[in-house]
């Protein structure tokens, strides 16, 4: 079952705000700016837009964005759930759709103020009537397992037991990614990498997490315009092409907290997504040339390595430790620094980042990097992508 | 010049010098401003209200709780705002340079005596310090650092206090948050939300009871609840009681962010209870130190407010 219209959409332009701890403006007006940004970088008028796609956890409607920048058409529109784990699912709708002849021009976008107006990894807040979510909560929050790290924390405990991977191991994660914000001016940490002694020293969030296995809540905005692959050649971009497209929810799925399968320390859901890129695009772990692989916690990436074959299970430390994540390792990854490094725009940063690596326009580029892989949320139900250079 | 920096260098002019004009207090320390502050604070020590207690701990009579320092000369509410006497001058600036929030953030308070009824309280307060720019969780702002004297009528110094305060840009979406970080309040403990499917284990944790939710067709256990067996999609089901006895799957130490009703750093464990199933639970009576997966653990209850009860578990 690989019916998805590969290579059929393109990216033709990306656009983003600028990424801080307090914007100053509405989520809104973060959102309209990104979009327009990406749409001039495309070289499309907004009139043109008849497409928009977004994820849950965005406050800002298709429509509020659509009637701001001067729509005129909207025929598709779609908002998948289950927040940063749907960060690849709009460009698989956006791709459909497009390769459907349902839309023309998709602009898939994400905008937030998640740190100046509210705090994103502070907890969950129970809504007033009871629901099937709110009902799942009341099974961690009432013991203070409240907060999206401690989530994670609880599934990176285990997977250190079974698997010999140490606090060190997830640490060298977010040194590598904290090197490669360093030398992207766009990234909140610019010009500050750390070391693994500071990872250490940083006092505890939750333990088994350091603060520096952290991404930091951010202000700001990414936009991304997806259009036919046959248009995408006489527009100004060089296309990044959607080679292949996929979401999954796997055994027992739970919101960040699926610890009633019987290994907590794999990511089923990751391990479906990965089986439905590679049937897509007829790509293997082998031809894939550099990742961004979804960082809001450091420990989840070392499991995404065995999702798609890159390392064996439980293997992803040694693959770590022996330098692969960096710019001249097997897997160059986090090029921008990650969401650990550059900014938590709930992985639509690091769409943007695989577009301009496909490109060749990464402030930390891949030499010769054809197949990028981009992947969305863990520990949810989640979703990834395959970006690719045109033949 | 930057107008940054222009305005640092004129809030530091202030620097050394009275903030405003030194205060006598309206009233002198008298019983019922004492009963009413040790009333909203819920402190119950008779030293403060009763004479002959005080008498008995040493005292000539009743005296002030000395974090009252501050009391009695503070200004009186005025609906109109403070009056032009009342107002400080170096915090001024940075209103009128858009840092319209304030928010206190450090109290330092020393004593030199206990304050007894009649005395009468002189307050002159001091510009001590003033920040550069800070970036902020509630915005770009500044840290102003203020310095109280306290004296008696006799010109005596009675106490001292250090009060700091945030004034900050506050974006329009950030009213809430600042008003929040401002006026802490008691939050009560998180409740679960109860719905058809897992009422029963809610109810069953009040009557002490960790239940099991258990498929009536195909007996197969599960959690949390849910209104179908995932493996033989029967909608009928009963229950079976823990028996309590489990081992520690994977564990937790949170520090951040915390709830107001519990102790940190906290230890939340995932514990494989012995019929199979999973449930999350606090760790009771234990360092983390002692902590390893595999350890076995005994189901135990803790009331966390009055009538509310949940599962937790003790090293077995």
């Amino acid at each position: 079952m690989s019916g998805f219209p590969r290579d059929q959409a393109a990216i033709v332009g990306i656009g983003a705000t600028e990424f801080s701890k307090n914007s100053g403006r509405s989520e809104l007006r973060l959102a309209v700016e990104a979009v327009t940004a990406a749409l001039a970088e495309a070289g499309i008028d907004p009139a043109e837009v008849d497409g928009l796609c977004t994820y849950t956890m965005d406050n800002n409607p298709e429509i509020e964005v659509f009637r701001n920048i001067g729509g005129r058409e909207l025929r598709f529109f779609s908002r998948i759930h289950y927040g940063g784990g749907a960060a690849g699912a709009p460009l698989q709708q956006a791709a459909l759709a497009v390769s459907a002849g349902i839309a023309g021009v998709v602009v898939c976008y994400r905008a937030m103020n998640e740190r100046s107006q509210y705090r994103f990894g502070s907890g969950y807040t129970p809504p007033p009537l009871p629901t099937a979510e709110s009902a799942h909560y009341g099974y961690y929050v009432p013991f203070g397992l409240m907060s999206p790290a401690s989530w994670v924390a609880m599934a990176a405990r285990r997977y250190m037991h079974e698997h010999g991977a140490t606090s060190e191991d997830f640490g060298r994660v977010s040194v590598v990614c904290r090197k490669h914000a360093a030398s992207n001016p766009r990234a909140w940490f610019y010009q500050q990498p750390i070391t693994l002694e500071q990872h250490q020293a940083s006092r505890w969030i939750v333990e088994p997490l350091h603060l520096l296995d952290c991404c930091q809540e951010s202000d700001g905005a990414v936009a991304i315009v997806v259009t036919s692959s046959q248009r995408a050649r006489s527009l100004r971009q060089t296309p990044v092409l959607i080679r292949a497209a996929a979401q999954g929810a796997a055994d027992d799925q739970q919101m960040m907290t699926s610890y009633y399968r019987r290994d907590i320390t794999r990511l089923t859901e990751m391990e479906l997504v990965a089986a439905q890129l590679y049937a897509q695009s007829g790509l293997a772990a082998a031809d894939i040339d550099a990742a961004i692989l979804y960082d809001h916690f450091s420990p989840f990436v070392l499991p995404q390595l065995e999702a798609f074959g890159f390392a064996g299970r439980g293997q992803a430390k040694d693959f770590i430790r022996e330098g692969n994540l960096e710019l001249n390792g097997r897997l160059p990854t986090n090029t921008h620094g990650g969401q650990l490094g550059e900014a938590y725009i709930h992985g639509m940063n690091g769409v943007a980042e695989g577009v301009r690596l496909v490109r060749g326009t990464s402030c930390n580029q891949v030499p010769g990097a054809a197949n990028v892989l981009v992947t969305a949320g863990t520990g949810v139900p989640t979703s990834g992508v395959i970006l690719a250079r045109p033949e | 010049m930057s107008d940054a920096t222009d305005l640092v260098t004129r809030a530091r002019a202030f620097v050394g010098k009275p903030a405003a004009t030194p205060v006598a207090a309206r009233d002198p320390v008298n019983l019922p401003a004492i009963r009413r502050w040790c009333d909203a604070m819920g402190d119950r020590n008779p030293v403060y209200q009763d004479a002959a207690a005080a008498r008995a701990a040493g005292f000539d009579g009743i005296v002030a709780p000395p974090a009252m320092l501050d009391v009695w000369t503070m200004s009186p509410f005025r609906p109109g705002g403070r009056a032009s006497t009342e107002r400080m001058q170096v915090l001024e600036l940075f209103d009128a340079a858009g840092f319209t929030g304030v928010v206190a953030t450090n109290v330092e308070q020393d004593y030199d005596r206990y304050l007894h009824e009649g005395d009468r309280v002189h307050c002159t307060a001091i510009v001590e310090d003033v920040s550069e720019e800070k970036r902020t969780a509630l915005g770009v702002g500044h840290f102003v650092t203020l310095r109280y004297e306290f004296t008696d009528d006799a010109g005596d110094a009675v106490g001292r206090m250090l009060f700091r305060v945030l004034k900050f840009r506050p974006p329009l979406a950030q009213a809430a948050t600042a008003q929040a970080a401002a006026v802490p309040k008691s939050i009560p403990h998180p409740r679960p939300a109860v719905t058809h499917d897992n009422a029963f284990f809610w109810e069953g944790i009040k009557a002490r009871r960790l239940l099991v939710q258990c498929c009536a067709a195909c007996g197969r256990l599960r959690h949390p609840p849910g209104p179908m067996c995932p493996q033989c999609r029967s909608l009928e089901w009963r229950t079976v009681e823990a028996s309590g006895r489990g081992t520690i799957h994977s564990f937790v130490v949170m520090h951040q962010p915390r709830l107001p009703a519990l102790h940190y750093p906290l230890t939340i464990l995932l514990v494989e209870l012995a019929e199979g199933v999973r449930v999350v639970a606090n760790l009771l009576e234990a360092g983390a130190q002692q902590l390893q997966i595999g350890r076995a653990v005994a189901l135990d209850f803790v009331e966390v407010e009055p009538g509310y009860l949940l599962p937790a578990f003790r090293l077995a």
